[in-house]
C-alpha cells in the first residue's frame, strides 16, 4: 500500500447558536510535531466552520468527533476555525482549541 | 495574548510571539503580513508537511522604550526555525523596509537551524538575500541587533546572517555557530565531535563562550527582561562597516586560529585567554562572567 505525498485536507461546517463579537483574528499554538496551530477568524456565515491540514492522514473520522464535541459544548457562531497540524492527539487538539476560545471575546448575552 | 509577565520569565522557554509581546513596549507590535494573510511555504504541502500560517516568522514594527524598532522573530518549534523561501522573503522585506522607512534600529529575534533543506535552493537563496540586504541596513546606518536565546540555538545560514550584524545579545542557554553539533558529527565522526555531549557542546558554541571570545556583545541571563534590557542598550552600538573594521576583524580571527591551532578544548582555549580558572566557567554565573571580561578589556585598552 503506498499514498502520493501530502496532507489531508478537511472541512466540516457544524450550526451554533452563540453569536461572538467581533474580534481579531487569534493565533495559538505552533506547527510542530505531535502539536498543531489553530487560527480563529470571524466570518459572516452564522455557524462555526473548521478547515484542517494535517500531515497525520487517515483520521478524518477521529477530527469530525473532536471539533462535534467542541461544537457541542461551546455552539459557536460566525466563526472559522483554521488548524495546521502535524499529528497532535485529540486530547491536543482539544487543548489547543479550548486555548483558542480563551482569548475571544465573551459571547454576547 | 493575554501574557501576564511574572518576575522572570525564560526567553527560551517563549515561543516567537510570546517574545515579541514581553520584549517590546505593550502592545506596540504591529504585524506585516499576519497570519490571517496566510503567506505560506508553497513547498512543504508536496512533502506531506504541514505549513504554519506565519512560515515560522513574524515581522513587523514596534517600540522599544519608544524608540522606533523593525523587528523579526523566528518560530524555533517550527521546523527548528528553518529559512524557507517564504521566511526568507518576510526577514528581506522587512529589512528592506528598513532602509526606506529608517527605523532606529532592527531587531533579529534569532532561532534556526539555518536553511529549510526541504525547500533546497529556495531556502538557500532566501539566506543569501538576507545577508545582503541586512548588510544595506548597516551600509544606511541603522543597527541591526541578533538576540539568541531559544532552544534550537542560532546555526547554519542563520549563525552567519548574526554574524553579519552590529551587536549579538545571547544567554548563557543560547547557542551561535555555523555548523550545528549533530552536522558536525554526522560530517567529521564522533571523535571529532560528540553531539550528545552537552558540556562540549554549550562550551564550543553557548553564550558563555562566544562572550569570552568577543564574538557576543552582551551576555545576558535566561530572562525576557535581560534581553529587552540588552536590546535597548544597544539601541545606538552602531559598529562601522568599513574596510578597516573588516581587516581587524580578520586580525581577531586569525589571532584566534593561532591560539587553537593544536585543535585546543574550549577550556584550553580559555586558559590562553588568560583565565585561571577555566574548569569553573560553566558553573560561574552571567554576572562573574561579565565582571571578569569587563576587566578584562579595561587591561587591555
Amino acid at each position: 500500500m503506498s499514498m502520493a505525498p501530502g496532507v489531508d485536507v478537511l472541512d466540516f461546517e457544524l450550526p451554533g447558536s452563540k453569536a461572538v463579537a467581533a474580534f481579531e483574528p487569534i493565533l495559538v499554538g505552533v506547527v510542530g510535531s505531535g502539536n498543531l496551530e489553530v487560527l480563529l477568524e470571524p466570518q459572516s456565515t452564522p455557524t462555526c466552520r473548521f478547515q484542517v491540514e494535517t500531515s497525520a492522514r487517515g483520521f478524518g473520522a477521529i477530527w469530525e468527533a473532536v471539533v462535534r464535541d467542541f461544537q457541542q459544548r461551546h455552539s459557536l457562531s460566525g466563526v472559522q476555525v483554521s488548524i495546521h497540524d502535524m499529528g497532535a492527539t485529540p486530547a491536543v487538539v482539544a487543548l489547543r482549541l479550548a486555548q483558542a476560545i480563551a482569548e475571544l471575546p465573551r459571547a454576547q448575552p | 495574548m493575554s501574557l501576564r509577565p511574572t518576575t522572570v520569565t525564560s526567553y527560551a522557554e517563549c515561543s516567537a510571539r510570546q517574545r515579541l509581546a514581553l520584549l517590546l513596549d505593550a502592545g506596540s507590535f504591529h504585524e506585516w503580513l499576519p497570519p490571517a494573510e496566510r503567506v505560506t511555504s508553497p513547498h512543504l504541502a508536496q512533502l506531506g508537511l504541514p505549513c504554519a500560517f506565519d512560515d515560522g516568522v513574524a515581522v513587523g514594527r514596534a517600540a522599544l522604550e519608544g524608540r522606533s524598532v523593525f523587528v523579526a522573530a523566528q518560530e524555533g518549534a517550527f521546523m527548528g526555525g528553518g529559512v524557507g523561501e517564504v521566511h526568507g522573503a518576510k526577514l528581506v522585506g522587512m529589512l528592506r523596509r528598513a532602509v526606506r522607512d529608517r527605523p532606529d534600529a532592527v531587531l533579529l529575534l534569532a532561532e534556526s537551524g539555518g536553511v529549510r533543506l526541504h525547500e533546497g535552493n529556495a531556502g538557500l537563496i532566501a539566506v543569501s538575500e538576507v545577508m545582503r540586504a541586512l548588510l544595506d541596513v548597516r551600509a544606511s546606518g541603522m543597527p541591526v541587533v541578533v538576540l539568541i536565546g531559544g532552544a534550537n540555538g542560532c546555526f547554519g545560514g542563520m549563525g552567519i546572517v548574526a554574524a553579519c550584524a552590529d551587536h549579538i545579545v545571547m544567554s548563557d542557554v543560547g547557542r551561535h555557530a555555523m555548523s550545528g553539533p549533530e552536522v558536525i558529527e554526522a560530517s567529521g565522526g564522533v571523535e571529532e565531535f560528540d553531539a550528545r555531549d552537552r558540556s562540549l557542546v554549550w562550551r564550543t558554541t553557548g553564550g558563555k563562550h562566544r562572550y569570552l571570545l568577543g564574538d557576543c556583545d552582551q551576555l545576558v541571563d535566561d530572562d525576557v527582561q535581560a534581553f529587552r534590557a540588552a536590546a535597548t542598550r544597544a539601541l545606538d552600538q552602531r559598529r562601522p562597516l568599513t574596510l578597516t573594521a573588516l581587516e581587524a576583524e580578520h586580525r581577531l580571527l586569525s589571532a584566534r586560529l593561532a591560539a587553537a591551532h593544536d585543535e585546543a578544548d574550549a577550556f584550553e582555549l580559555w586558559r590562553r585567554l588568560g583565565i585561571t580558572h577555566p574548569e569553573q566557567v560553566p558553573d560561574r554565573s552571567v554576572r562573574d562572567i561579565g565582571v571578569w571580561v569587563a576587566s578584562r578589556r579595561k587591561e587591555v585598552a
